[in-house]
């Protein structure tokens, strides 16, 4: 498998890195402090790709506390929070679009027929 | 129900030790997470978006209600309470933490549970008709040969570490429930000429990334050399393949680059020297394999009881669901019993735990403590006595698995798709939702007659797409979800691939196009039962493209 650290990186806005928590799989991202959180907001923002690479360096280094980190867009929101950047860290950030497990019970007797 | 013997509760028991101490080593970073990876792997454990999923095996889809009790508690003890029934008779939770996988493979491994061969490079859970045992139509039961298959190629050194993973089905029925044409190995029982019984041997079908219906290489193998062909096939595969371009890797390309019958000169070939050898079947390990299978003991009952024409007559919504839902068994008086798990709004092949705790209890009053998981991602009760109906149907009503759509539009099977998998492009419940709701209707869904929509997130095809009637395929474009739709494939002893239907089309779109394609069939069809495949079989799709594409 080729290193993340080795894939080339194209940063063309802004960027966070994610990955997943070890123990429970979580998302997580990186913070400014070299540290994990589950909250986009606390997140460490970048532009630019030298300082993508370095932060990504940082958190593949850190092989414990989450694993598969990655380069992940974000879009800046008028508040000046980051934001997940496409539909998949969208659904990362905030969960599946469909409710957990089945719906409440629909009996088909009184469903019309 | 199948009795494990003491060398697979062993076998079962020592992974769990040995996996706990895998991911002590992890948590405590002696492992690397390369390292830990493909031994996760090996017991079924993924890591998806936002959580660690756990597959477990339900071996030719026959569960007991102890099992689904132990399913009931994985999820409520260990996840959120809810499973996931997949395509290839397996169930997956979603939600289950590191630290916790070893408990829960203990709890499992107590009820004879397992997720050894849901993942990796290796013959994974070998599947059958959902029906084997009970079905009319079969010659025998299927099961029997996807047992001896299991034990053979369970931690097999040799097939360990194929080029990719590797799948099989087996059927015994005139009617192929098991879609054995779009698996690795197919395999096929009936009877020749001569009367006897053996295999058609097919090889190379697959869906994914490219897609191929099986090509037969034997049309008939004697019972005895079944262990031996199939070891042979592997052998040549493993020998032939593409380890190099992960793509390419799949037997279904080395049998297309080879040719079917060059492939089956090879495999003839390496099997000269083994057919007779220690692989040759004795007829006396069949049979005690066999008689590892126990059927209840039947009542002698009458087909057609009276207080089931009775309440057929005076409950039209019990007739309805009986004609959809309850098929003919071997044994006379008695009923398979099809639970739907395609609720209208619901996520295809999902079912809570207490769902599960209460279907177990209903299989225990109503069919013998047995149930089976088919890959239309539904539930079936085997053994149900007719005269139980009634009743049955009342009970499994208020469980909310009695909707009368088996094999109906809203019958969809469908991937987890982006909501939970790491792979997609796209989202497949919610348009499975969605097509839920537009064909909630159940007369025009009966109207329609037999009409499978399959949708699955990304090209590895896990929702069967290429097979559907209409198959529904989510791919990305400049960050956005689109389907593309194809029509008339089928899964069935007459397999084939769909045909694209045109351009893809956007997430919001997708249910109008389908609503659309099924709004022609109806204008199409040349009479009331010329069913949605025969309709496009006859017409061909340019009819459809024409309506979908003027109007959107
Ligand atoms: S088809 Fe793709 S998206 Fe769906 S479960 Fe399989 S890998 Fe995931």
């Amino acid at each position: 498998m080729t290193s993340p650290l080795e894939q080339k990186l194209k940063v063309t806005g802004p960027v966070v890195i994610t990955a997943n928590r070890l123990g429970d799989g979580a998302v997580v991202y990186r913070t400014r402090d070299g540290n994990w959180s589950t909250r986009l907001d606390d997140a460490a923002v970048v532009s630019t790709a030298p300082a993508a690479r370095e932060l990504l360096a940082g958190a593949v280094a850190d092989g414990l506390s989450a694993v598969g980190a990655y380069v992940a867009p974000v879009q800046i929101g008028p508040d000046g929070r980051p934001e997940p950047g496409n539909l998949r860290e969208r659904i990362r950030c905030t969960g599946p679009t469909v409710r957990c497990g089945a719906p409440a019970v629909a009996p088909a007797i009184t469903i019309g027929l | 129900m199948y009795i494990y013997d003491e060398f697979d509760r062993t076998l079962v028991a020592e992974r769990v030790a040995e996996f706990r101490d895998q991911v002590g080593r992890r948590i405590s970073g002696e492992l690397t997470e390369d390292e830990f990876k493909p031994l996760r792997l090996m017991n079924g454990v993924y890591l998806q978006l936002h959580a660690y999923m756990l597959r477990i095996a339900i071996p030719y889809g026959t569960l007991s209600s102890r099992q689904l009790r132990m399913l009931a508690h994985v999820g409520r003890r260990y996840d959120r309470n809810y499973g996931h029934f997949t395509t290839r008779q397996n169930i997956q939770f979603n939600w289950i933490k590191l630290e916790d996988l070893p408990d829960a493979m203990a709890d499992l491994a107590s009820a004879g549970l397992h997720g050894m061969q849901t993942s990796g490079n290796c013959v994974r859970n070998i599947t059958t008709d959902q029906w084997s045992g009970v079905a009319p139509d079969e010659i025998e039961d299927a099961r029997i040969w996807a047992e001896l298959l299991r034990q053979h190629t369970t931690l097999h050194p040799e097939f360990s570490f194929l080029p990719r993973k590797f799948k099989i089905a087996v059927t015994a029925a005139a009617q192929d429930r098991a879609a054995v044409k779009v698996h690795d190995i197919g395999l096929r029982l009936h009877r020749n000429g001569a009367g006897e019984t053996g295999f058609e041997v097919l090889v190379g079908g697959g869906l994914g990334r490219t897609p191929f219906i099986a090509k037969s290489i034997r049309p008939f193998l004697p019972k005895r050399d079944v262990l031996s062909y199939v070891e042979a096939i592997l052998r040549v595969y493993n020998q032939f393949a593409r380890r190099d371009n992960l793509y390419k890797s799949r037997i279904k390309i080395l049998v297309h680059d080879l040719g079917a019958e060059a492939f089956a000169r090879e495999v003839e070939a390496e099997w000269q020297h083994i057919k007779d050898g220690p692989l040759a079947l004795d007829p006396a390990v069949v049979a005690e394999i066999a008689a590892r299978f126990r059927y209840p003991e039947y009542a002698r009952l009458d087909d057609d009881p009276p207080e089931l024409t009775q309440l057929r007559k005076a409950d039209r919504r019990f007739d309805a669901w009986l004609c959809n839902a309850v098929t003919n068994h071997k044994v006379p008086g008695y009923a398979i019993v099809t639970l739907s798990l395609k609720p209208e709004g619901g996520a295809p092949g999902d079912a809570t735990s207490d769902q599960m705790d209460a279907i177990a209890d209903l299989a225990d009053r109503y069919s013998f403590g047995e149930i089976r998981v088919g890959h239309d991602q539904n539930l079936a009760f085997p053994h149900v006595a007719q005269r139980d109906l009634p009743e049955l149907w009342r009970a499994l009503d208020a469980v909310g698995v009695a909707t009368p759509n088996v094999g109906l539009v809203s019958d969809i099977i469908a991937c987890p798709g982006l909501d939970y998998c790491s792979l997609a492009n796209a989202r497949a419940i919610p348009v499975a939702q969605e097509l839920t709701r537009r064909f909630r209707d159940l007369d025009l869904a009966r109207d329609l007659g037999r009409l499978h929509i399959n949708i699955s997130g990304c090209i590895n095809a896990c929702g069967h797409h290429h097979v559907g009637h209409i198959g529904i395929l989510g791919v990305e474009k400049n960050g956005e979800e689109f389907y593309q739709i194809t029509l008339a494939g089928r899964a069935d002893e007459r397999a084939e691939l769909g045909t694209l239907l045109g351009p893809a089309v956007p997430y919001a779109k997708v249910a109008d196009v389908v609503e659309e394609v099924v709004a022609a069939y109806v204008e199409l069809r040349e009479r009331p039962n010329e069913t949605f495949i025969e309709t496009v079989k006859r017409i061909g799709v340019e009819p459809f493209k024409e309506r979908v594409y003027a109007t959107h």
